[in-house]
């Protein structure tokens, strides 16, 4: 510490002691940022423990793995149901003990440990005042002329591009790797992560992007801009779910319990469509806001639990990678 | 002998930061992973790319510097600073920038398209190759140019007086010291790259070994195989660096007195016109992209939140520290061995480093108390060996020059540095910590492993903001990185170069 | 008094040897180029080391002391002044670590004036001309005030004329201050103008100095072949 002691003296300054009991919370970057759900959801929950609730970011899974029984997360949210047998073989996650019977999700949920907060489904989105006739099938879209220019993210680095893998697993099955080959010369490009796709889009380097169907929503209420639309699928759309966990090792049992059954609560719920953009895993329909209600959403929810989707994931990559590798 | 056993001490201990965490990595994943086929088409990849991306920069940039060093022109000293922007830009604003030209809708084929020309498409090898030029042709052209420099005045007039071939006599030796250690640089950066590559790769055909690591980590936190690509990453750099320090030519150049240097060849007609092409060629490719950053970001500026400032005011501190820090690491590290170890710290990715730190400090510290420190140790560490590179020449025609006339003068330790050394580097100097800090201030790296929400910095929160929808305001705080790491560069560099001694 | 006891230099391929003593006053090394005249300087200098054999000054053994520590000061064929530095802070080097005191800056002036350039101690060696970077050169050398002064050609890029001057200045500092000289030359002339004895160094070794009017009009067969003469009768 002596080589640094200006940045020292900053921490310092930073971490002084404080009397309130401090619940911590592991979360991803976008979730703790200011434009994220995190703020609201902070002071929300600060008003009714009488504690302070601190967001620790950084790579969620990652970072708790690394940090293991010595980690001083209390509560970790915005796993991934995907990756989330990863985490429970840790043995690092305690069970929530509430009752789930008020989740609104449109798929079948009874874990008793990663508890939902919202959803969405995986959906391209483009602009419909230059693609007027929208994609109604997967089918379509794989026979759609090669000139439709799409981006999409990798499977390797980004949950919505291991989503999509999912997807096309769930809807072609043994044809995927066909799917895949008819697919590949629409894709202009691959990326690291969401951003850099979604960026390229509204930039208008693709006609379509990679994303969810809540993306719409962003730009009808924030921006009033009604030219994004998600194309909805036939063969349905495959679900995106983020969870949230206590840590079994927390020194903070009553605090994260009260977190817990707080992300259930409607305050919490209502907080989540227009901060994190997507639906809200507990609440009825009714009210959400407006520009929600009106999205359009996938007649089926495709869906693979963790174990399915922890058996099918190399294999799902290896198609997506061999096909657009010719 | 004394003499010896600093710089020795020196390497031995950047090396050991180095070798340390990606030891701990090892150890905590438990050996070695076993690496698939994937893995070596990654690998291969990885070597090919860089391999070009390196020689295509070193190449291109022999005559743009060669024509910057001949010609003076208003506001020379200006485009060279610009120049050197897209080297230290954050990848993800950079890749924007190049989109914003090359890209499908960029500004080349909607000229282009008006005009009945086929459609440019960046996507593929070729892309990743513009792309690594575009970041790396100004790192090339820096470094040449100060070998065009460092040729004293005195030798162009001997070569003018003698009616010699200034290429065959001059230039061309100094070509052949500068260039391997470019070359070698440049493709220790390119080994790294993943999201550039990934991006303008069109596909998982672009993969590099840096995304296998970041595939290891956060996927299937298998670290005993993030540890082994991270091995096999700084084995390939050192390979390179070995080479490309074996592949320079010792001698140099001794120094004339201090003079402008003044030029008697390249005066007739199609000189001047070919000089005149690369400067605009070099100057449309690497600012045409930065321009499209400024244009996209101005919009966004005015309403820039709060928390954009705040990440500013941090990203300068870790900045101005790195650079600190880097420097101190560097000077007694001016020999071979030192530039061998300090190649370690470029070759192996961030990732697996910073998760070697994290493992290492988690016993004692909670890694978050010093996630700045960290980052800027980590910072210093890839800084380095731009550093060395800068300043070893320099120091090793100081030292031929008047290594004698200080030793007969008594002159030793820091008393020998402060009054001989250092003046005579000031101008690299100035160089190399400019360079450090703009790096540092557009470094992701490891932060985003460590980083709370109060230490967010500004490249991290570009990222927080393009998550958020926030793309104008991302843009406006991409421009402002773009501003602060420019302003950090041109200040160290300018700083250097007034009232200069060389 | 300078002596080279059983000296034996080693570099590359090349052997050098010496066992003479060389007296107090001016003393030139001649001799065909290559033949390890500026060597043996850079040994006295302590910037070579000698492969064996010693070297004493004044019976004191100088062989493997540090540059700084040896009684020698010497002027370089080139670069005998920082060029970053103005000619005061190059002139300071060589009297203190520290900032000069009055009494050292009025050693300074007087070193200065005593080269013929009063006044100029601001000024960066470029603003100089190259016969005056040569008088400031030697006035370093009058300040650091060491018994022994090596010339390894200083002078060779001034003019006849300059040369000259600089060589009767060096003669007059050395003998008002009392200081041996050891130089390096190409050109018998220089040698005769300030140099009582001159020792030639020819295939490989360093023969005794002798008186330098006599050297050269009787010369031992490798100097007379080196000035292009017929050598002396009795010394084949």
């Amino acid at each position: 510490m002596k080589a640094f002691p200006l940045v020292a003296g900053l921490l310092i300054a930073t971490s002084a002691a404080v009397e309130t009991p401090v619940l911590t919370v592991y979360a991803p970057d976008y979730f703790a940022s200011e434009w994220g759900p995190g703020p609201g959801i902070e002071a929300a929950f600060e008003a009714r423990c009488g504690c302070d609730l601190v967001y620790k970011t950084g790579e969620l899974l990652p970072r708790l793995l690394l940090e293991g029984a010595r980690t001083e997360a209390d509560v970790a949210i915005g796993f991934n149901s995907d990756i989330t047998k990863k985490a429970r073989e840790s043995g690092l996650f305690a069970p929530h003990g509430l009752d789930i019977s008020a989740l609104t999700l449109p798929v079948e949920w009874s874990d008793d440990t990663f508890l939902p907060f919202n959803y969405s489904h995986t959906a391209f989105i483009y602009d419909n005042t230059k693609l007027s006739e929208p994609l109604s099938s997967f089918d379509a879209l794989l026979e759609a002329p090669d000139d439709l220019r799409l981006v999409i993210q990798d499977p390797r680095s980004s949950i919505s591009g291991l989503a999509l893998v999912l997807w096309m697993n769930h809807v072609y099955g043994d044809k995927s790797a066909e799917a895949w080959a008819k697919l590949a010369p629409k894709i202009v490009t691959v990326t690291k992560g969401w951003s850099e796709s979604y960026g390229m889009f509204t930039d208008g380097e693709a006609d379509m992007v990679l994303s969810y169907t809540t993306s719409p929503a962003y730009h009808i209420i924030a921006e009033d801009d009604p030219s994004k639309s998600a194309a909805i699928f036939e063969e349905g759309h495959y679900f995106m779910v983020e969870l949230a966990a206590k840590l079994a090792g927390t020194d903070n049992a009553d605090l994260a319990d009260q977190f817990m059954a707080f992300i259930l609560t409607e305050e919490f719920q209502s907080m989540i469509p227009t901060s994190n953009w997507s639906f809200p895993a507990a609440l009825s329909e009714a009210k959400w806001p407006e520009g929600f209600r009106e999205l359009p959403v996938p007649e089926t929810v495709l869906f693979y639990n963790e174990d399915e989707a922890a058996a099918l994931r190399d294999e799902a990559i290896e198609a997506w990678r061999s096909a657009l590798s010719q | 002998m004394a003499q010896r056993a600093l710089p020795i001490g020196a390497a031995l201990l950047v090396a050991g930061m180095v070798i340390l965490p990606v030891t701990a990595v090892f150890w905590r994943g438990g050996g070695p992973g076993t690496l698939g086929p994937a893995d070596w088409a990654a690998l291969r990849f990885t070597l090919w790319q860089a391999a070009l991306s390196a020689a295509l920069s070193t190449a291109l940039a022999i005559p743009v510097a060669r024509a910057l060093s001949r010609r003076r022109f208003p506001g020379r000293s200006g485009l060279v600073a610009l120049m050197g922007a897209p080297f230290i830009l954050p990848v993800i604003v950079a890749i924007l920038g190049l989109l914003a030209v090359f890209g499908g809708n960029g500004l080349i084929n909607r000229i282009g398209a008006p005009l009945g020309l086929p459609r440019l498409d960046i996507y593929g090898y070729h892309g990743v190759i513009l792309a690594h030029v575009f970041f790396n042709l100004p790192l090339a052209v820096r470094l040449i140019l100060q070998g065009w420099l460092s040729i004293p005045a005195e030798r162009f007039r001997l070569a003018a007086s003698l009616d010699a071939p200034v290429w065959r006599v001059l230039e061309r030796p100094m070509l052949r010291r500068v260039c391997p250690g470019a070359f070698g640089v440049i493709f220790v950066i390119c080994l790294g790259s993943f999201a550039v590559a990934l991006t303008l790769g069109g596909g998982p055909r672009a993969t590099t070994v840096e995304l296998a690591i970041y595939q290891a980590f956060r996927f299937d936190f298998d670290l005993g195989k993030a540890a082994t690509l991270a091995v096999l990453q700084l084995c390939l750099g050192l390979g390179a660096g070995a080479l490309a320090l074996r592949l320079a030519p010792r001698e140099g150049f001794g120094t004339g007195l201090d003079r402008l240097t003044d030029r008697w060849d390249g005066r007739g007609r199609l000189p001047r016109v070919i000089d005149a092409l690369w400067i605009l060629l070099a100057a449309a490719f690497l600012l045409a992209p930065l321009g499209a950053v400024a244009l996209s970001g101005l919009p966004g500026l005015p309403a820039l939140p709060a928390e954009v400032w705040s990440a500013a005011a941090r990203s300068l501190a870790l900045a101005l520290g790195a650079t600190a820090l880097t420097l101190a690491l560097a000077l007694p590290l001016l020999s071979a061995p030192g530039e061998v170890a300090a190649l370690l710290g470029i070759s192996v990715s961030g990732l697996v480093l910073g998760t070697g730190y994290f493992l290492l400090l988690q016993p004692l510290i909670r890694p978050a108390e010093v996630a700045l420190p960290v980052t800027m140790l980590v910072n210093a560490l890839m800084a380095l060996p731009f550093v060395i590179r800068i300043l070893r020449p320099g120091l090793e025609a100081a030292r031929a020059d008047y290594g004698r006339l200080a030793a007969a003068l008594g002159l030793t330790g820091w008393r020998l540095w402060r009054i001989v050394y250092l003046p005579r580097l000031r101008r690299p100097l100035g160089f190399a910590a400019g360079l450090t800090a703009a790096l540092s201030m557009g470094d992701l790296g490891v932060i985003t492993l460590f980083a709370d929400g109060d230490t967010a910095t500004l490249p991290l929160q570009v990222y927080r903001l393009m998550g958020s929808y926030q793309m104008e305001a991302a843009r406006a705080a991409a421009l402002l990185l773009l501003a602060l790491s420019l302003g950090l560069f041109w200040g160290f560099d300018r700083g250097g170069r007034a009232n200069a001694a060389i | 008094m300078l002596r080279f006891d059983d000296l034996l230099v080693r570099q590359g391929g090349f052997d050098l040897t010496a066992n003479i003593t060389i007296p107090a006053g001016i003393t030139a090394l001649i001799g065909p180029s290559g033949a390890g005249k500026s060597t043996l300087l850079n040994v006295i200098a302590g910037f070579v080391p000698a492969a064996s054999g010693r070297v004493l000054w004044h019976d004191t053994e100088i062989t493997t002391r540090p540059p700084a520590q040896r009684p020698v000061a010497m002027l370089f064929q080139d670069n005998n002044l920082f060029a970053h530095l103005s000619l005061t802070e190059n002139l300071a080097l060589a009297l203190t670590r520290k900032r000069p005191t009055a009494s050292e800056r009025a050693r300074m002036e007087a070193a200065l004036e005593r080269v013929g350039l009063p006044g100029l101690g601001a000024r960066k060696p470029a603003e100089l001309s190259g016969g005056q970077q040569s008088r400031v050169a030697l006035a370093r050398v009058l300040l650091q005030s060491r018994p022994l002064v090596l010339l390894d050609e200083p002078f060779a890029a001034l003019g006849p004329a300059l040369k000259i001057e600089m060589l009767d200045l060096v003669a007059e500092v050395a003998g008002e201050d009392g200081l041996q000289v050891l130089m390096v030359s190409h050109d018998p002339q220089d040698a005769l103008r300030i140099a009582t004895r001159s020792a030639v160094v020819s295939d490989g070794s360093v023969a005794a100095p002798e008186p330098t009017a006599e050297l050269l009009r009787s010369p031992p067969a490798a100097l007379a072949r080196y000035l292009g003469v017929h050598s002396g009768p009795g010394k084949e």
